[in-house]
């Protein structure tokens, strides 16, 4: 059943809603870029919960009109409005008023939410509205969905991402450095406009598949996993989109072959599990990857230090160093050095020394500045430069007799 | 209206909804000036999945299970959000938005894969709640409030939330100097000796157990425009903390009794025979007070904007 689904093998409704999701998911994926990069991720969130009092009044509006009510052009359309107008209400509360934006998207989320609600409760009352199943735009549901809406939704998912992909210029400069986009004569303003309203497309289209709570999910999950595996803005885009594609793709097809699995959770959890593997396992950024990277340094620290205090003669308490010591074969159990012990501990006063005297030679600053007590000192300057520096050690003695 | 009509049916409802709405508005003072007002949209999102959890743990709908989850849950949260943060680099309003959506979506699938069709347990419910429902059947008339037979049935959120709202109230008046300095000028406080982090914390906690004890009455949508709205409103006509919160308990209360009127009452005088969410209702009346403060609040500008003179 489920390869069935994810080989688009269920049926021609459930085929074109899988895809839908998918293109969804990767225009989501994509747009959500731009706006996690303008660290305005939760700005989504104000749109999609404004997108409520526009279903309910399009749908009481259809009625009026002696239509169905039920046409998912007119209630999407009627979605758009209402959350263009939410997107204007964040945007004037936040450059108008005091307030800052995350009081403005609160509010506007709550309180266009709170109407919609106030909308549904007069529907259900409405001779038309008993099976309106406006609740569906709540969560998402894409069991049963006519095949005309699921044409739309596919077609609407296309466009969006098109239109994703043909601004996706402009859209990172502004992202990645907005000073330096107006300086080349992008108008910043219009480019972040046309962020908002593809957001606002993703929103729009994603209502009838993973609903309006939800939807936010595929816009911020995606880009933040991301952002674990790569540092490049283009590569993040890319990446992003194909998360957020994967996540949307498996998804839908898990939903469509299980029952009682609703489309928009089942997509936000796969989203969320592809999010928690890259937290942990991703390269550079993961967890893993930095714990180990600390431990590492971690044991450096310890055998340097261990190493000059066997130089120096000096006892070592310190368990670990101690342990460390003895694993390389370098001291014994009772913190005696070995042979080769004292031959590298020779090297590392040695080094040692010859960083303290570069350190206070003004001529030398360039290379001082890499000083970090781990760095081996002829990595870092030429062997003339050794050599000048060995010149001032102090060369060794006779002890005079008394 | 008569007593006998507007005591078991309306009074009830009526004080839960004003409990709750200036309990949240209370903390949502403080949140809103250090730019945490999302935090109570995150929680009430994050509390579903607690109810849920302890629903299956203990195959009732018993109210302090439920509380216990939601309130695990939103600590689960908060600590989740921050390890995300640091862990990952994010910045606070991604990793927000990473964890309370997924936990949401746990919380209805959990809810979809389980039999919860003999309680009242759905994710509309969780949204918005059921004011109207918390009548109190044994009273008939305003003398009932002296009759103790009647009184030992009224509504268990009732007593619930007043004592949660006493809780919110003594936390704002007792830490009233810490909270407003830590608030304005964190550096300042720690010099004087202030523990920002753990009042912080206590902040976000306290905000939790609102968001949580007026969940389980009213859903998630009162409780996050209660934490913004009142708050906010009052924010755009006073420079003045004590005055702020003062004002924002008045335009909470306000909007609880207005917005239950109007849903109870206001369609029937349009010709409609059947009432609207109250939930919805109060949070659409806070919404159109904070609108009316937006245009014309005194203090509505930014200070240093020429347009404020």
């Amino acid at each position: 059943m489920i390869r069935d689904a994810l080989l688009f093998q269920l049926g021609y409704n459930a085929t074109l809603v899988t895809l839908g999701a998918m293109l969804l998911g990767m225009a989501a994926g994509v747009g959500g870029t731009f706006l996690f990069l303008r660290k305005r991720a939760l700005v989504s969130d104000a749109i999609s919960h404004a997108t409520l009092p526009g279903v309910g009044l399009a749908f009481m509006v259809m009625v009026a009109f002696g239509g169905d009510g039920r046409n998912l052009i007119g209630l999407l359309g009627g979605a758009a409005v209402s959350a263009a107008l939410g997107l204007l209400g964040v945007a004037w509360l936040a450059s108008r008023t005091r307030l800052a934006e995350d009081a403005a998207i609160g509010a506007v989320l709550s309180v266009f939410f709170g109407f919609g609600v106030v909308l549904l409760t007069m529907i259900q009352t409405m001779s038309a509205g008993q099976q309106a199943g406006l609740e569906g735009f709540l969560l998402g549901s894409t069991a049963g969905m006519l095949r005309s809406d699921a044409m739309i939704i596919a077609g609407a998912a296309a466009l969006t991402l098109g239109l994703v992909l043909a601004l996706r210029r402009p859209l990172t400069l502004a992202a990645f450095d907005p000073g330096f986009a107006a300086s080349t004569g992008l108008n910043v303003a219009r480019t972040d406009l046309a962020m908002m309203g593809l957001v606002l497309a993703v929103t729009v289209v994603g209502l009838k598949i993973v609903g309006l709570i939800l939807i936010v999910a595929l816009l911020i999950i995606p880009p933040v996993t991301a952002r674990f595996w790569t540092e490049r803005t283009d590569h993040v885009v890319v990446l992003s989109g194909v998360f957020g594609g994967g996540a949307a793709y498996l998804g839908a097809a898990f939903s469509a072959a299980l029952p009682d699995l609703p489309t928009g959770p089942i997509i936000v959890l796969v989203g969320f599990a592809i999010f928690a593997v890259s937290l942990l396992l991703a390269p550079q950024r993961g967890v893993l990857s930095a714990v180990l990277r600390h431990r590492m340094f971690q044991r450096r620290v310890h055998l340097r230090q261990g190493l000059l205090a066997l130089a120096q003669g000096q006892p070592i308490y310190e368990p670990l160093t101690l342990r460390l010591l003895r694993r390389e074969g370098l001291a014994l159990p009772d913190g005696v050095a070995t042979p080769a012990g004292r031959a590298r501990a020779g090297k590392a006063l040695l080094d040692e020394t010859r960083w303290q005297l570069v350190r206070q030679d003004p001529s030398f600053e360039a290379a001082a500045a890499h000083y970090d007590g781990l760095t081996p000192i002829e990595t870092v300057l030429t062997v003339d430069q050794l050599d000048e520096i060995d010149q001032r050690l102090p060369q060794p003695h006779e002890v005079s007799r008394p | 209206m008569s007593g006998s009509e507007f005591v078991p049916l309306s009074l009830v409802p009526m004080l839960i909804g004003i409990c709750v709405a200036v309990a949240c508005a209370l903390p949502g003072n403080f949140l809103l000036l250090r730019r945490q007002a999302l935090i109570g949209d995150a929680i009430s999102h994050v509390v579903l999945p607690g109810i849920v959890v302890a629903f299956l743990i203990t195959g009732a709908a018993t109210t302090w299970p439920m509380l216990l989850g939601a309130a695990a849950a939103a600590v689960v949260a908060v600590m989740a959000i921050e390890a995300i943060r640091r862990l990952g680099r994010i910045e606070p309003g991604a990793a927000m938005g990473v964890v309370f959506t997924a936990m949401f979506a746990a919380g209805v699938l959990l809810l979809e894969q389980s039999d919860t069709s003999n309680v009242h347990l759905d994710v509309e419910h969780a949204l918005y709640g059921n004011l109207e429902s918390l009548i109190w059947l044994d009273a008939t008339g305003w003398h009932s409030l002296a009759d103790p037979a009647a009184l030992a049935h009224l509504p268990v959120e009732l007593p619930r939330m007043a004592l949660t709202l006493l809780a919110e109230a003594l936390f704002v008046a007792l830490l009233w100097r810490p909270l407003k300095i830590s608030t304005f000028d964190e550096r300042f406080a720690r010099t004087i000796g202030i523990a920002t982090g753990p009042l912080g914390l206590a902040l976000v906690v306290v905000s939790a157990i609102a968001a949580v004890a007026a969940f389980d009455a009213v859903g998630s949508i009162i409780v996050i425009a209660m934490f913004i709205c009142p708050p906010a409103t009052a924010r755009l006509i006073t420079n003045d903390l004590g005055h702020q919160v003062v004002w924002s308990v008045g335009f909470a209360a306000l909007a609880a009794v207005l917005g239950y009127v109007l849903a109870g009452y206001g369609p029937l005088w349009l010709g409609y025979h059947s009432s609207v969410s109250a939930a919805g209702m109060i949070a659409t009346v806070s919404g159109a007070m904070l609108a009316l403060a937006a245009v014309f609040g005194r203090h509505r500008h930014r200070t240093g904007d020429g347009a404020a003179l």
